[in-house]
């Protein structure tokens, strides 16, 4: 299938400096894809250029199908953004500026259309309220609303959650798996990781302008994440036996808790082997988990890696 | 072309006016009522008849003419301002328009606006004189074409002001004391030879001039040429908008 944003060879420079080095980048259409790096890395940027507010300095973006450049009213018809300052008008109520913005995309008006948005943000009881009487919490909802408003069928949320209460984190969770499950195409950015790991399909990680790695989350955790299994001995055990020497056990929890790191990717985890030796050693548990590291140490371990 | 878009920009900036409806229409039909009673009044006493014309008749277009000057340039950059002020104008930057939709919008609301300011004042004005207009189209004309051009003006001076000072400089410093030595008070024939030369050098006296003559059929200057200055000033500030959105120019970056 066609991705419905291709983004191939894309350079930006402000001045000397390179916000962004030969990005190349597919989005595939109705999935939820998480762009995930530090502060400065340049999702703003990214995000910025395929919407049309910033100048790209080189490279090609299409979306679905259609040049971002040459042809904009294709391209920026299709994408809502909710960017990741707050800027909002003032004087203004939230029916009004989405209204406002859905003619601004194009389209017609549609009173059933911006209610059913209002509504799905808790916004509704607000609608003929000015905005500059709202909290902060109500104007990102009302940012939601207008990039909603005139049914984009990709929807960009720059660091949706960045100082936002739990409540309309929910709200806003909802409204985007109900955006996925109605075929919009959902990117993310954020630099909690958790976010990412809970939302997206796939993953890619952005940093210094690059991008280092698209994955499926899935995958991603699996292939770069250690897991680990840890024992519970049914007696404390003060030294290990040097027979256990090669497996870099950890001992811990009072010399009651035994974990063993291992790679997933490798043909053998050694597991079976280290269990037989522990038989050997006369060293006996009652209880044993597996878990996994998450994502956030993978983008550590990422991000770290290639400076 | 995105006529919802038009629509939208246009509809929401004349709701804004009526939001302000005191600032917006209020305040400029009190000036002018003031300028009236003060200039008219006062001034005309003394002066009583300007080339065939009685004077508080003869202030009229030229009272009317600053009125709408300053009214569409500071509605019209304001607009654009505003949302470059408090970030908004990412919105409008990432929506399927170009600058035709943009500037038809903006500069629309804010030039129909100066039109019923305009209007408001004449039917103020004949409440205190006696108003004949010799050629009601052609002042119409002049009246939209006026409006129009200061509205692309100001919306000029509000995407390069980078500051409110800036904003409120223009005004103040250049349009005011052009429109107060343009003839707006006074024929320029009344002049010394040497300001009456002087005076040709001010744009502003050619839009009075021009629009007086719809009025009263006299004018400094001929009616053609004003007219030919009007198209002018129009062109030129056609020409840098779209320069302005060819290149970005301190909107996109
Ligand atoms: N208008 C600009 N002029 C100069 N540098 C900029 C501008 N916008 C962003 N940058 C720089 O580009 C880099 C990437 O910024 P940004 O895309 O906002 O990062 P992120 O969104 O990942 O935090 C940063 O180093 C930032 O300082
Ligand atoms: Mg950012």
């Amino acid at each position: 299938m066609q991705p419905i944003i291709s983004v191939s060879g894309l350079n930006k420079t402000y001045g000397d400096f390179q916000a962004l080095r030969n990005i190349d980048l597919q989005i595939n259409r109705g999935e939820i894809f998480g762009l995930l790096g530090p502060n400065g890395a340049g999702k703003t940027t990214l995000i910025n250029i395929i919407c049309g507010i910033v100048k790209k300095s080189s490279g090609t973006v299409t979306v679905d199908g259609f040049d971002n450049v040459e042809n904009f009213r294709e391209t920026r018809s299709r994408i809502g953004l909710v960017p990741q300052e707050l800027p909002t008008e003032t004087f203004e109520t939230p029916y009004d500026v989405c209204r406002f913005s859905r003619g601004l995309f194009g389209k017609p008006d549609n009173p059933a259309h911006i209610e059913k948005v209002l509504r799905s943000l808790s916004l509704w009881d607000k609608k003929n309220n000015k905005i500059m009487t709202l909290s902060g919490g109500m104007k990102r909802r009302v940012l939601i609303c207008k990039a909603l408003a005139h049914e984009p069928e990709i929807l960009f949320l720059d660091e949706p959650t960045a100082g936002v209460d739990v409540e309309l984190r929910q709200d806003m969770w909802n409204v985007v798996q109900a955006l996925r499950e109605s075929g919009v195409t959902v990117i993310l950015t954020t630099h909690y990781i958790e976010e990412a790991e809970q939302l997206a399909d796939r993953i890619g990680v952005i940093n210094h302008g690059e991008v280092i790695i698209v994955q499926e989350k899935t995958r991603l955790m699996k292939e770069l994440g250690k897991k680990q299994l840890v024992l519970h001995l049914s007696e404390s055990v003060s030294v290990l036996p040097s027979s256990l020497e090669n497996y870099q056990l950890e001992l811990g929890g009072d010399g009651l808790e035994l974990t063993y790191h291992y790679d997933t990717q490798r043909d053998r985890t050694g597991i079976t082997a280290l269990l037989s030796d522990l038989h050997a050693a006369g060293i006996k548990f009652n209880d044993l988990h597996t878990s996994q590291s998450s994502l956030e140490e993978i983008f550590v371990g990422l991000v770290n890696k290639k400076i | 072309m995105n006529f919802h878009a038009i629509r939208a920009i246009y509809r929401t900036e004349m709701a804004r006016m009526m939001r302000t409806v005191v600032q917006s229409i209020v305040a400029p039909v009190l000036s002018t009522s003031l300028y009236f009673v003060v200039f008219g009044s006062a001034i005309g006493s003394r002066i009583t008849e300007i080339d065939g014309v009685g004077y508080g008749a003869f202030i009229v277009p030229g009272l009317i003419m600053l009125a709408i000057m300053t009214e569409s340039i500071s509605n019209s950059s304001f607009a654009i301002y505003f949302p470059k002020f408090t970030g908004t104008i990412f919105e409008l930057l990432s929506a399927p328009v170009s600058f035709v939709e943009v500037v038809i919008g903006y500069v629309g609301a804010a030039a129909s606006k100066s039109v019923v300011i305009g209007m408001i004042i004449l039917a103020t004005a004949g409440l205190f004189v006696d108003l004949h207009i010799a050629h009601p189209l052609v002042m119409l004309l002049f009246l939209v074409l006026i409006s129009v051009s200061f509205s692309l003006f100001g919306f000029i001076l509000g995407v390069w002001a980078d500051g409110w000072e800036k904003l409120t400089i223009v005004p103040v410093l250049v349009i005011m004391p052009l429109t107060f030595l343009g003839g707006t008070f006074y024929s320029i024939s009344m002049l010394p030879p040497v300001w009456q030369t002087i005076s040709l050098f001010n744009p502003v006296v050619y839009l009075v001039s021009g629009f007086r003559w719809a009025f009263f059929e006299n004018s400094d200057v001929a009616v053609a040429v004003s007219f030919a200055m009007v198209m002018a000033f129009l062109l030129v500030c056609l020409f840098v908008v779209y320069w302005i959105f060819k290149t970005g120019y301190k909107i996109r970056c």
